[in-house]
């Protein structure tokens, strides 16, 4: 049971960043590519239609894992307390950004949003790739200190950085050298995906260039990759041993290094096979990432206090039980509805017959 | 520190709640406008429809990026109420992301762009699901709050920590029905009061006469209906429930200190907590012992009646919460109930004093609908769950209080521009008006 609470959970989280990723990188491109007004509002857009119904899917994860892994909730909400507030702040940045700008014609306006929109999508990506860096490279679970924790074994609190930026001392900070970096891969990679979606989605006249730029990006996230991986190998040997014992989890890297490889033909490919590709770049770099963990879900960087994983962090067999079959129900209406807004709002946005209704 | 903690919720709920307050309420309002276009094809209910729905779709955005941080907040700041409880409570909020959300948000992106493409009966339909999966988040949310008032179907471990033993309670539980039905009958107050108070801005300002008179009517109709049914017997129901299973905070919100065989209903006084009196008090004999128990001379339990540590933390302020809530309800089942007269005598359009006291009253329906959950929460202390969990055990362990009055502090601060942001877009929607909204 927890083991399949675990693949739902983690099913709704790649979800999110899929689907809200795009988003965040839509706005990523905006800030940095679109200078004509015209594209501005189109790209603008093709994230404003959809932000609100993907986010939801962040809400469903958040209310999954508290129901099925509490424990694990509790340390990692309270411990990763001014990240995670900080996000807070940002995802509403965003969506007023995302909101308002049409509302009113001055240049002023329209610029302060496209700001909040952009600058609150990048730094959104940037932090969410800083979460999964702490996520890989462990807490100070029970902060000890000389050998004593100072709570109980699970909880923690991580100041945003330390003074030494480093990732290898006991008292670790949310920001550090090594978790910069996999915020850098999060960035590219988002920004990536929010390229390919812009060009699959509308007609705006930076689409060709948006297709070199997607290779540019795939280029840089291939040496991030492998760079990040090697100094990880070097700070903890054992990071990849998991993928040794279970020989079929390979099949997780493989579609990953699968997507990366088919994005360096951006200009040749077809739309839907560009989307596609930097979709299963995500999914296979989160997956890599969790399964060279599992079933660990945060690592303890003392060892006295045990890491905290799926089984010791879950709740009784019964209420998992119950929830996995309304989940089950649940999982059903959530395809029926995603098909039927995939059937009414496909193709181009700017080509789309609102009746009259768009703001 | 628990009262950073406890002023951040308390805050953050706060505003949260004056959005979906609206959309429940609305939603059905909006159903109601899109039938009536399908039964008669007269334009003006379509329109109508669309209109609400702009404002629908403004509240909805605010309700979702305000709702996540409530969702949050379990985490961050209540880890320890999170880790004990959480295999229960996470259940129906879990269910409310995963059955509510998805399709309130699906269908309102439908609704919105999809009028030509689904044609009229889906687009209908559309409008539907979106009523029901606001509905639906309401019977979670209530569900959850329930079991905190009264928890049921579980059990506590050795470690302390809380497990559910029968799902099925956490819906049968005897205090969600009531409680839903009292709640959802004061949102359609809320957004009906707000439908009629444009319709009387529309009137007295000579604009888009037509939907000011549409707005209006339908306003005091569904604001007179939801207005009684909040008091009875939905109120009602409530006040019975806290007599059985919480009678401490029941004396506390009536401002009962003594306990009395035929108990007064207080009408007006102000707590006196050092003398344990009512300075000022008007009550009227024996009526609080006859709603109570349907009998004149009925014995109820004041605050005498119960250990220090047993009665609500902040009596004075659970006083007043229901005091105005139970006052303003009264006065608003009083002007609609006038209004409906002067509808059915067809004078309404003409009462400029009843039109200008209907423009202002939508807001005492927010604040009435605010005050009914301040008496809920309040009332609840010292307790998390009822009885068992003492809030000041549930915060997070290792967040100092720096870090929250920062958080705290950040969130007065963008709630405060957000709010600002909220009313100049929803005064450009009302002043674009129904009749010149496609263009």
């Amino acid at each position: 049971m927890e083991l399949y609470w675990y693949l739902i959970i983690v099913f709704f989280l790649a979800m999110f960043f899929i689907l809200d990723g795009y988003n965040f990188g839509v706005g990523i491109i905006h800030l940095f590519m679109a200078k004509k007004e015209n594209d501005k509002v189109v790209v603008a857009k093709s994230a404003g239609l959809f932000w609100d119904a993907n986010e939801v899917w962040l809400v469903a994860a958040g209310g999954m894992l508290f129901m099925a892994f509490p424990i694990l909730y509790a340390s990692a909400f309270s411990g990763f307390y001014l990240p995670l507030i900080i996000v807070l702040w940002l995802i509403i940045f965003r969506a007023i950004g995302l909101e308002l700008r049409d509302h009113f014609k001055y240049q002023m306006w329209k610029d302060i949003w496209d700001v909040s929109f952009g600058v609150s999508s990048l730094l959104l990506a940037l932090f969410f790739g800083i979460a999964l860096g702490n996520v890989v490279r462990g807490v100070n679970l029970g902060e000890v200190v000389d050998g004593v924790s100072k709570h109980e074994p699970h909880y923690f609190f991580l100041p945003l950085w330390n003074d030494s930026f480093s990732p290898i001392v006991q008292s670790v900070g949310v920001i550090d050298w090594f978790t910069i970096i996999i915020g850098l891969i999060s960035v590219v990679t988002l920004a990536m995906h929010g390229a390919a979606w812009i060009i699959l989605k509308t007609n705006s006249s930076i689409n060709e260039k948006l297709k070199n730029t997607v290779l540019k990006l795939d280029i840089i996230l291939i040496i991030l990759t492998v760079f990040s991986v090697i100094v990880w190998l070097i700070v903890n040997p054992n990071a990849l041993d998991n993928f040794g014992n279970k020989l079929y989890l390979i099949i997780l890297p493989l579609v990953y290094f699968t997507g990366l490889i088919g994005l360096l033909f951006s200009k040749k490919i077809t739309d839907k096979q560009r989307i596609l590709f930097t979709t299963i770049v995500i999914f296979g770099g989160i997956a890599s990432t969790l399964a060279s963990m599992f079933p660990v879900v945060l690592p303890s960087t003392n060892n006295i206090n045990p890491s905290l994983t799926i089984y010791n962090t879950a709740a009784t067999e019964y209420g998992l039980s119950v929830a996995s079959i309304w989940a089950i129900i649940a999982i059903i209406l959530i395809v029926v509805y995603a098909i039927a807004q995939k059937r009414f709002l496909g193709g181009k946005i700017d080509d789309m017959d609102y009746g009259g209704d768009a703001h | 520190m628990l009262f950073y903690d406890r002023l951040q919720f308390a805050f953050t709920i706060t505003f949260h709640y004056l959005f979906p307050q609206l959309t429940m309420g609305l939603s059905l309002i909006i159903v109601y406008f899109k039938w009536k276009y399908l039964k008669t094809k007269i334009e003006k209910y379509n329109n109508a429809a669309k209109f609400w729905m702009k404002i629908f779709a403004i509240n909805f955005t605010m309700g979702v990026v305000t709702g996540i941080p409530m969702e949050f907040q379990f985490g961050t700041n209540w880890a320890k109420f999170s880790e004990l409880t959480g295999s229960i409570i996470g259940q129906t909020l879990a269910m409310e992301g995963a059955f509510s959300f998805f399709l309130e948000s699906s269908f309102l992106v439908l609704f919105i762009f999809g009028e030509k493409l689904l044609g009229q009966k889906l687009h209908f339909m559309a409008a539907f699901f979106v009523f029901l999966g606001s509905w639906l988040s309401g019977v979670f949310i209530l569900a959850t709050n329930a079991w905190m008032q009264h928890p049921v179907g579980f059990e506590i471990l050795d470690n302390g920590r809380y497990v559910l033993t029968h799902f099925g309670e956490l819906f049968s539980n005897p205090w969600l029905i009531p409680a839903f039905l009292h709640n959802q009958m004061a949102s359609i107050v809320t957004s009906s009061f707000v439908v009629a108070s444009v319709g009387a801005f529309y009137l007295l300002t000579k604009k888009d006469v037509e939907y000011g008179k549409l707005f209006l009517k339908t306003g005091v109709v569904f604001g007179f209906i939801s207005a009684v049914l909040v008091a009875f017997p939905t109120g009602d129901w409530n006040a019975k429930n806290m007599v059985k299973y919480q009678p401490a905070s029941f004396a506390a919100m009536e401002g009962l200190f003594k306990t009395e065989d035929g108990a007064e209903i207080v009408l007006i006084g102000q707590p006196n907590m050092v003398e344990k009196k009512l300075d000022n008090k008007i009550a009227v004999p024996n009526i609080l012992s006859f709603l109570t128990y349907n009998n004149w001379d009925a014995k109820i339990k004041g605050m005498d009646a119960f250990k220090e540590d047993q009665l609500p933390t902040n009596i004075p302020m659970l006083y007043y919460s229901y005091h105005i809530m139970v006052g303003l309800g009264t006065i608003f089942i009083a002007i609609m109930a006038f209004a409906i007269y002067y509808l059915y005598r067809k004078k309404l359009w003409s009462k400029k004093g009843i039109l200008w006291v209907i423009m202002f009253l939508a807001p005492f329906a927010y604040i009435a609908n605010l005050l009914g959950w301040y008496v809920a929460e309040l009332g609840r202390q010292p307790y998390l769950v009822y009885g068992l969990l003492k809030t000041a055990d549930g915060i997070s362990p290792t967040v100092s209080s720096g870090n929250t009055l920062f958080t705290l502090l950040g969130f007065m601060g963008l709630y405060f521009l957000l709010g600002f942001l909220f009313l100049i877009l929803v005064g450009k929607t009302i002043k674009i008006g129904p009749e010149n909204q496609n263009h």
